[in-house]
């Protein structure tokens, strides 16, 4: 059976869509829309990681996003200062679910909005003073903190502040890292650029500077898993089933310690390529620590990661590898078993992040769904370069697409399962469209490893076979629909 | 197909999975690698930030803000943006803002929050953002075609000085926008009170603007215009709609949400379903007068009213309880010249008789409050009217008048002779307050719950953001009826503690 439009009709969908634009937007974006080919090439690629064109509504975050809410955020024991107004740690707190074991506000600083405050006087005459006196009140009154970070909002560049003078006097001054990351908002065109800033102050502020009492050549770190809903720590379970030693975790329950030692690993496992490549290759130009990129969503996937990073290591790890996918069979099945007969043939649209979009492919594929449309809201060239060949020919592919695109591609393809972030969830709903939150697993998970499919399968088959959605169309109203039956 | 229900075991997640020996081992493997504080140190420091001693330090902060319960400028510029037809907010300047403006109140609202951004980078930051705004108004009335677009500012526009008239009137002249197409505007810099200050400043834009437009003579309209300022429950909206047709007024709510976020799962998604149609909004300058819920959240509104327009202008104070109801009835009834009916009566009694059931629960608590400057004074004196105790009051953004304003309202009663006012604190301040002068309740929004949970003290949800509990938006908290959910939630609350500590002894059928 074949769900997936052919490139041709697909090509006229996007057509179609564009044609509400202004003519120069029309041309723009057209750019960023594909019928996909399997093969790749010029005639599916889509432009990525250019600005978004203005009061197109994106779904685009910001530097700041990119380095407070995804790299550095997650770090449990450093306190991380949104430096500058209010509003950027407020609308960041605690809603990107980076869970972690410890004790807020004594020991950990997760769920916790710690900021500046800038008032007008601090843009007047400078921030600099109020940082030095935040970094000496935050040591007062939370001494067992073993670092900070300074993330950077927009005014901050803008006004002149030497934030690194500050950190490297406060850092002496309180005997702790302190780390000024310059992710102001306005920098670059997504939260892209801030993940890269992020990498490069640990990169200088922090990597390297760790030991490790004892090594083994076992020791792996795991890289680019921000624990939304516990997912590193399914992941983690994977790794130390295959007999490999997890040295360092980033950043989901990450510690400074690990952002530390990392440089002692044999090998470098990234999950979220897209945020945190960039230190993976410093670790290998720096260190000559190799990466191998892996992906834990779904059952083939999974087996084909741990088959991939068994390859590098020695027969021991070959067999443990061996032994846990054997293990993990009975569970899968189970799954497969329970959810695919009530998820075949579902079709699904997907906007995510930076990984997901490809990444999850394989977990819907194993429930038997398809994917007609996916993209990504700040992704590079290499991302879709790795995405074309997961999809088949004539899926749409949209990059940083506009709330209009979305929307008018999802009233044309009719998916049964619409998966993005919260600000589009509503949207699908009053469609009455099945949703679900694939940024914070719509406060579910752990999405990853063995446990994290049986949960994401059951989300799926809640989120599609719920009877609400059946009770739409009110009983008066003549009803000729034979989709809503579908 | 609808598929069956499957009766099988269910599926631990990470509300389960985590407390399972194997992820326990794991954690502990874990912290080989993390250089990790002892646990009697851990357990020694969490003792100490309880203490006198920490309170002492917290409050001796001069730089470091901890978990502020206040948001900033254009967040509530959007709101205000919202509360009109077929508008579209638009935000000038960096583009994270507005997703995460957008997604704030998505999570409060659980309803799309359309807005979008000229989405300034670093060129901007260097030429201005001129281009970004022309191109953003273009694009974003072709494609959403709104009927007006509400301009706000974040701080990276502000702190470059970018001038939105100019920058619209360059607009117009390269025709993004026609010549009359209304783009009410405020300059709305985050590093400036807070988001009830960017409510309040796009408020008085888009209402100056669209009287200005409005060249008809002016013609007594017979109308009351009422300024309910931020509110966070499309209900307390809803139940202003009902209290007005019930007093039996001509009434024109200006900035009226409700069915913005409201909308309906019917198969089709609407982006413009509600707000104050821009007709009425313009007309409002001929009402008979003005009266505001907020004084705090709309103040430049009112005051721009007081001046500009004919009509008398009242501010009741959010009307919450029985006598902040009363005055706003009053207000209402006062301006319409009319005397207040008989079904008013009725529904204010219905409250009586809803605290007659229920005061003897709450009599003497002992309560902890914290969030926007007018709904603390309007919860104050909601609790002092049952006879209990407000403790602490913080308000993150409520300065030196809603200390006064919140002082005056517990002098007033004996109840209130406990009460400590703490403008300007956060909810870490409230956290030593907590721990060193305990509570029997802690009322205010979901990023409460962390304190709630320390202090081991029971929480009731009410203001803004309520993230993590279903359908509270749609409730109302003000009006006679408003305050009854109000009462039920806070006696339900003490009801259901009891519950959770009795004996078997006490462990009452009947409460």
């Amino acid at each position: 059976m074949t769900i997936t439009p052919s490139r041709e009709t697909t090509e006229a969908i996007i057509a179609d869509v564009l044609a509400a634009y202004p003519p120069k937007t029309a041309k723009f974006r057209s750019k960023h829309l594909a019928a996909n080919a399997p093969e790749g090439g010029k005639e599916c690629e889509v432009k990525s990681n250019i600005k978004s064109r203005p009061g197109v509504m994106t779904v685009r975050g910001c530097a700041y996003a990119g380095s407070k809410g995804v790299v550095w955020g997650p770090v449990k024991d450093v306190v991380h200062i949104s430096h500058g107004p209010v509003g950027c740690g407020q609308y960041s707190w605690g809603t990107r679910r980076n869970y972690f074991n410890g004790t807020l506000g004594v020991d950990s600083f997760v769920a916790m909005q710690v900021t500046t405050d800038f008032q007008e006087r601090d843009i007047v005459f400078g921030g600099d003073k109020k940082l030095a006196q935040t970094c000496k009140e935050i040591a007062e009154l939370f001494p067992l903190a073993k670092g900070i970070s300074i993330q950077s909002e927009c005014p901050i560049g803008l006004i002149g502040d030497d934030i690194d003078a500050v950190s490297r006097d406060s850092g002496k001054a309180l005997n702790i890292p302190v780390v000024p990351v310059k992710c102001e908002g306005f920098r670059g065109v997504s939260q892209s650029l801030g993940h890269h800033i992020a990498n490069d102050a640990i990169r200088d502020w922090v990597l390297g500077t760790g030991e490790l009492e004892t090594e083994t050549p076992y020791d792996v770190a795991l890289i680019g898993d921000y624990n939304i809903g516990g997912d590193a720590w399914a992941s983690r379970k994977i790794l130390e089933d295959m007999g490999l030693r997890v040295i360092s975790q980033w950043s989901g329950d990450g510690t400074i310690n690990e952002l530390a030692n990392a440089h002692k690993a044999k090998l470098n496992l990234i999950h979220c390529y897209r945020s945190m490549n960039y230190i993976c290759t410093t670790m290998e130009e720096k260190y000559g620590i190799p990466f191998i990129e892996y992906n834990f969503f779904g059952p083939t996937k999974i087996v084909e990661s741990m088959r991939a990073i068994a390859a590098a290591f020695d027969e021991t790890i070959k067999a443990k590898t061996e032994a846990a996918i054997a293990r993990y069979e009975e569970s899968f099945e189970a799954t497969r078993t329970r959810f695919r007969p009530r998820l075949e043939g579902k079709t699904v649209m997907l906007l995510v992040g930076g990984l997901r979009p490809r990444h999850t492919i394989g977990a819907y594929e194993d429930l038997g769904m398809e994917i007609v449309g996916t993209g990504y809201e700040f992704a590079h060239k290499d991302d879709y370069s790795r995405t074309n060949p997961e999809l088949k020919a004539g899926v749409v592919l949209y990059d940083d697409p506009t709330a209009w695109e979305l929307e008018e591609f999802a009233r044309r393809l009719k998916p049964d399962l619409m998966g993005a972030g919260v600000k589009e969830k509503y949207v699908f709903h009053k469609m009455g469209l099945p949703f679900r939150q694939m940024h914070s697993w719509d406060y579910s998970g752990p999405y990853h490893g063995v446990e994290g499919f049986a949960i994401f399968a059951r989300d799926m088959d809640i989120a599609i076979n719920n009877p609400t959605w059946s009770l739409i169309t009110p009983p008066w109203a003549a009803s000729t629909s034979e989709e809503g039956a579908a | 197909m609808t598929a069956e229900p499957i009766a099988q075991t269910p599926i631990p997640d990470h509300n389960e999975l985590f407390s399972q020996e194997v992820y326990l081992e794991q954690a502990a493997r874990k912290r080989e690698f993390e250089n990790p504080c002892g646990s009697d140190e851990v357990a020694r420091v969490a003792d100490w930030t309880k203490s006198w001693e920490y309170r002492e330090k917290n409050f001796a902060r001069e730089a470091l803000t901890i978990n502020p319960a206040k948001a900033c400028q254009p967040l509530g510029a959007v709101l205000a943006s919202l509360g009109f037809a077929k508008t579209l907010p638009l935000v000038h300047g960096s583009q994270g803002c507005v997703a995460y403006f957008r997604s704030h109140f998505a999570r409060h609202f659980k309803e799309p929050v359309p807005a979008v951004s000229s989405s300034m980078t670093e060129d901007a930051a260097v030429f201005g953002g001129l281009n970004n705004l022309v191109e953003a108004l273009q694009n974003a009335t072709t494609l959403y075609k709104p009927e007006m677009v509400a301009v706000s500012t974040t701080c990276m526009a502000e702190v470059i000085g970018d001038d939105l008239f100019n920058f619209i009137g360059a607009a117009r002249e390269k025709e993004a926008i026609s010549e009359d197409f209304p783009v009410p505007f405020a300059h709305t810099p985050s590093f400036v009170g807070s988001h009830l200050t960017g409510y309040d400043a796009m408020l008085k834009s888009i209402l100056g603007y669209l009287a200005e437009r409005n060249t008809a003579e002016r013609t007594p309209n017979g109308k009351v215009n009422v300024v309910p300022g931020f509110l966070p429950s499309v209900g307390d909206l809803r139940e202003l709609h009902r209290l007005l047709s019930l007093i039996g007024v001509d009434y024109t709510i200006l900035g009226d949400h409700s069915d913005t976020f409201d909308a309906p799962v019917n198969g089709e998604y609407d982006m413009y379903p509600g707000g104050t149609s821009l007709e009425a909004a313009g007309d409002a300058v001929n009402a008979l007068g003005t009266v505001f819920l907020q004084g705090d959240s709309t103040k430049r509104t009112s005051d721009f009213v007081g001046a500009e327009w004919s009509g008398k202008t009242a501010t009741t104070g959010l009307p919450v309880g029985v006598k902040a109801t009363d005055r706003f009835v009053q207000a209402v009834a006062e301006v319409a010249g009319i005397t207040v009916p008989e079904a008013i009566t009725t529904d204010r009694g219905r409250l009586l008789d809803a605290m007659s059931d229920s005061y003897a629960y709450l009599h003497g608590k002992r309560v902890a409050v914290a969030g926007d400057p007018d709904l603390v004074v309007g919860l104050l004196e909601f609790m002092l009217e049952l006879g209990m105790e407000p403790v602490h009051v913080v308000s993150t953004n409520g300065k030196e008048d809603f200390k006064q304003q919140a002082e005056a309202v517990l002098a007033a009663s004996p109840f209130g002779s406990s009460a400590t006012v703490w403008p300007g604190k956060d909810l870490w301040h409230l956290r030593s307050l907590m721990f060193t002068e305990p509570v029997d309740l802690v009322i205010g929004s979901t990023y409460l719950k962390y304190v709630a949970r320390d202090t081991n003290t029971p929480l009731v949800r009410v203001g803004f953001p309520i993230f993590d509990r279903h359908h509270l938006h749609r409730l109302p908290t003000i009006g006679y009826a408003g305050s009854i959910e109000l009462l039920s939630r806070l006696v339900n609350t003490v009801l259901d503690e009891l519950d959770r500590n009795a004996s078997d002894i006490s462990y009452d059928v009947v409460r």
